[in-house]
């Protein structure tokens, strides 16, 4: 399932610098810095409206920083299309779960499949010769992430009926299928009781370590975080106060103080 | 009789090659992955298997050695029984949801020295108890993900055992010629397997079944069913309870049928309906469940359909069993029925994957005559049998037929059976016991002193030669008034109602019936939707007093059903409570095939009986609960007891019979 890349484990992946985003005068993002290594697991952490889910639109190209570079794969990145960014390799899941509620998870995640159809339109139209060919081959790819993520039983029910646990696991199974280089995952865990959670995370961990995928990821529960990730950044109104291990960055003043707040 | 080529086939692998002999391209195994069923024919199976046990011989299993089986229906994990009793090594399933420690226990008790199992989930708890389990070497695994960073010295997938196996065999013609000779150097009286018993009376027993008594009981009743290799069955039960062993591998071994895994547990049902089964077997809990979703399914149908389902339930329940049974119907009712086998019946037996059965069983534990009926009234042939694993399953048996809903059926050819002064019910049979392993007292205590093996239940042959079990004998009590007292009895009645899930009764020498009650939180979660009732969890739902007044209505409705019956009119229920939290096997409550351990949950629960016989209308309680991971924590509530008043006993008219 890994894509070929030429780009070593530890290497920089995806380098963000000095980005700083506005919304007319709102800063959402002011002056932010840091990178994600391949193969590894990032934790981008911070209070609510720190800005954590602008920057993972600015990675994605949905938005557009003002001012700043974002450098994937050694290649600076001009202003581009979110769907630019999906094929060279970036996925994400969503903070709101944005699945096609009438559609079945198997055609959910077949979605995530689109960008590697290559056989032509008039046989895709068809559904006949080279397409079918090719679907096939996609559906046994979406049969293994099926597998994975152990869906079995819900393959063929419609994602709206699903309880939201199982509706997050078929989002990551979309963004799955794209076979991503860099996978960002948007509060993968929100809403979800205890033991969904530990699914989950055994999920991300998995997917780290059998796909050598690069994740970075959004979350609230410290507790996941600390465990999951490699590195973590801390983000505040907007600025980076804080980027190291889970180690380092609960040790760190300026996060306690974000976090629990300052005493006057 | 001229001698057949089935005689002399006295281990499990020898029934192997003999299949592969004669039916070398009838399917032997399905296996539905990654959502297209894989098949596997007698042949392949044989080749399959030889080399796993040659590899499994590398890695240095001998004869007499323990294999530990874990895990859900997989074929690798059926392999891995065969392959171990290949070389004449004894397969040992253990509960795939066991928790860590009931593992360790059972593990180290039958001295295993590798242990096949199905996943990172099963590895990870094998690692975390194998200190205390020196007997373990290696452990195999079928499933490899999130395995590739462990420490492969002891850890080996399956598929890397056989492709050992398979390269040795390419060494030279001997070693295959070897391998038939440790087959045939298996006996009948051998060990096959052992089974530990699911423990509803304290620790886990293994049962040690002999392979010739194994094939003997399993031929017996194939014969008695007329089983043919044509049939399909699906695995779902738990492999180390003694119905998957008889279905899906001694039935199966000495017909040539095949099993068929499903994809994971929870797609049972689409993958039986995908194969069409033609031969059942399932604990009354799984019918439960069935009946259960058609309700609740139908509570949320169009009154249209909602009136043609309940108009044909009540022709099915009129005609269906007797139509079922073969007794003259008149030819309106025929009809009628008919036309609801087209509308209702079908399609029903269709959406649950029961079209294409021709015989189905429950057992393990006592079924509700109502949902017996319900299920033989839409015409599926489910029958009763009563067994122990102590027997290898099978004691009595209803024969197509002759069935009635509060017998067992009558005693199956060639089992000697006889009820005790006390009235114990003690048999013999082919495919009895060897004894526990490791427990010569124990064994001593199961049997008689001329060989009978004692059942520990109550029951009675009837005038026609059927068995009927009352209870277990244990649990057989008195009320102080000298009256009957059969506690499983009254919860059978109870939990034939769909709200319930489970109860608990008490009236051992105390002055009346009183019991305890699960709600059941899929029939009343749905209840609770459509009539607004906000809750937040089990403890909530359960405390609410429209629940309380729904429950209160269904043990009215079996106080006044035990009313009728002059043995169980005193054991009328006069008070109950719906607990706090539901009975559960990680608390010790219930055991993993969900029996209640009544002493258990009596002591646990000692406040709410005081609180019954001591009058009051309310009880503080604690418990302590363990979590999924092994960590405890306490829920403490205060529960309502609810009063009823008992029905009036109907007074027998004319003489008694």
């Amino acid at each position: 399932m890994t894509p070929a890349s030429d780009i070593a484990k530890g290497a920089v992946l995806l380098k963000v610098d000095n980005v700083s985003l506005r919304f007319g005068g709102v800063k959402a993002i002011t002056d932010v810095s840091f990178d994600i290594r391949k193969g590894e697991i990032r934790a981008i952490i911070g209070p609510n409206g720190a800005g954590k889910t602008s920057m993972l639109n600015c990675i994605n190209g949905f938005y557009h920083p003002q001012e700043g570079t974002i450098t994937y794969k050694g290649v600076k990145r001009e202003a581009m299309r979110p769907y630019v960014a999906a094929s060279q390799g970036i996925a994400r899941t969503f903070q709101n779960v944005a699945l096609f509620k009438g559609m079945s998870t198997l055609d959910n995640i077949m979605v995530g499949r689109t960008l590697k159809m290559n056989s032509p339109f008039f046989w895709q139209i068809w559904r006949h010769g080279p397409a079918m060919k090719e679907e096939v081959e996609h559906r046994k790819f979406v049969e293994e992430i099926i597998d994975f993520l152990e869906i079995e039983h819900i393959r063929k029910v419609p994602v709206g009926k699903l309880p939201y646990g199982l509706q997050k696991r078929v989002e990551l199974g979309r963004a799955l299928a794209m076979q991503p280089e860099l996978l960002l995952l948007d509060e993968p865990m929100a809403g979800m009781n205890l033991e969904e959670k530990e699914d989950m995370c055994r999920f991300i961990l998995d997917v780290s370590s059998q796909y050598g995928t690069t994740i970075a990821l959004i979350e609230h529960d410290m507790g996941v975080v600390m465990d999951l990730s490699d590195r973590v950044v801390v983000l505040e109104y907007g600025r980076k106060i804080a980027d190291g291990t889970p180690d380092q960055v609960k040790a760190d003043q300026t996060v306690i103080d974000a976090y629990l707040g300052v005493g006057h | 009789m001229t001698s057949t080529p089935e005689q002399g086939l006295d281990t499990f692998p020898k029934w192997i090659a003999h299949h592969a002999k004669v039916r070398p391209e009838r399917p032997a195994m399905r296996f539905k992955d990654m959502g297209i069923w894989r098949e596997w024919t007698w042949s392949q199976i044989a080749k399959l298997v030889r080399a796993y046990a040659i590899g499994l011989q590398d890695l240095g299993l001998k004869r007499g050695d323990k294999v530990a089986i874990v895990g859900s229906n997989r074929p690798k994990l059926y392999w891995s029984i065969m392959a171990a009793q290949s070389l004449g090594a004894i397969p040992v399933p253990v509960y795939a949801d066991a928790v860590a420690d009931e593992m360790a226990y059972v593990l180290d008790h039958a001295e295993v020295s590798i242990a096949a199992v199905q996943d990172q989930e099963q590895v990870d708890k094998l690692i975390s108890v194998k200190d205390r389990v020196p007997s373990l070497g290696h452990i195999l695994y079928d499933e490899p993900r999130g395995l590739r960073d462990y420490d492969h010295a002891k850890l080996h997938p399956i598929d890397a055992i056989i492709e050992r196996g398979t390269a040795i065999l390419h060494e030279g013609p001997d070693i295959a010629a070897k391998f038939e000779r440790t087959v045939a150097e298996g006996k009948g009286e051998d060990v096959s397997i052992i089974l530990y018993t699911s423990g509803t009376t304290g620790r886990s027993k293994g049962v040690m079944l002999t392979a010739s008594g194994c094939i003997n009981a399993a031929r017996d009743s194939a014969r008695f069913d007329g089983l043919h290799e044509r049939d399909e069955v699906i695995a779902y039960l738990p492999l180390a309870w003694v119905g998957d062993h008889y279905l899906n591998y001694a039935q199966q071994m000495v017909v040539g049928f095949c099993v068929n895994c499903p994809e994971s547990p929870e797609t049972a049902v689409s993958d039986r309906r995908e194969i069409g089964t033609t031969y059942a077997f399932a604990p009354p809990r799984v019918f439960e469940g069935m009946l259960t979703s058609i309700m609740i399914r139908m509570e949320d149908a169009g009154w249209l359909k909602k009136k043609m389902f309940h108009h044909f339930l009540g022709v099915a329940k009129k005609w269906g069993e007797k139509i079922l049974n073969g007794e003259a119907v008149p030819l309106t009712a025929r009809l009628h029925y008919g036309l609801g086998e087209l509308m209702v019946y079908g399609p029903l037996k269709n959406v649950l994957g029961l079209s294409t059965v021709r015989i189905g069983y429950t057992a393990g534990e006592a079924i509700g005559p109502e949902l017996f009926a319900f299920f033989r009234s839409i015409g599926l042939n489910l029958k009763q049998l009563y067994g122990q694993t102590e027997a290898f399953l099978l004691v009595t048996a209803q024969p197509n037929g002759q069935i009635r809903p509060d017998t067992v059926g009558p005693v199956m050819p060639n089992v000697d059976l006889k009820v005790s002064p006390d009235g114990e019910v003690l048999y013999k049979s082919p495919g009895m016991f060897k004894g526990y392993y490791k427990e010569p007292e124990k064994t001593a205590e199961t049997l008689t002193p001329d060989g009978y093996v004692r059942t520990g239940d109550a029951g009675f042959l009837d005038a026609t030669g059927h068995l009927k079990i009352i209870d277990r004998i244990k649990d057989v009590g008195k009320l102080k008034s000298g009256a009957m007292f059969a506690p499983k009895y009254i919860e059978n009645k109870l939990k034939f109602f769909p709200n319930i899930k489970e109860a608990v009764a008490f009236g051992q020498d105390h002055e009346f019936v009183t019991c305890f009650i699960n709600i059941d939180m899929t029939a009343m979660g749905n209840w609770a939707e459509r009539n607004n009732v906000a809750y937040a969890s089990y403890q909530e739902l359960a405390g609410h007093p429209q629940v309380y007044e729904i429950i209160k209505g269904h043990v009215d409705e079996v106080n006044r059903s035990l009313a009728t019956e002059p043995m169980m009119a005193a054991a009328q229920i006069h008070r109950f409570l719906i607990l706090h939290k539901e009975l559960d096997a990680d608390d010790g409550e219930v055991t993993r095939t969900q029996k209640v351990r009544r002493g258990f949950v009596a002591e646990r629960y000692a406040p709410l009986i005081n609180g019954f016989y001591s009058g009051a209308k309310e009880v503080d309680i604690s418990t302590q609960v363990t979590f999924e991971d092994g960590r405890k924590g306490a829920i403490s509530a205060r529960v309502k007891i609810a009063d009823l008043t008992p029905a009036p006993i109907a007074v027998a008219q004319g003489k008694a019979a």
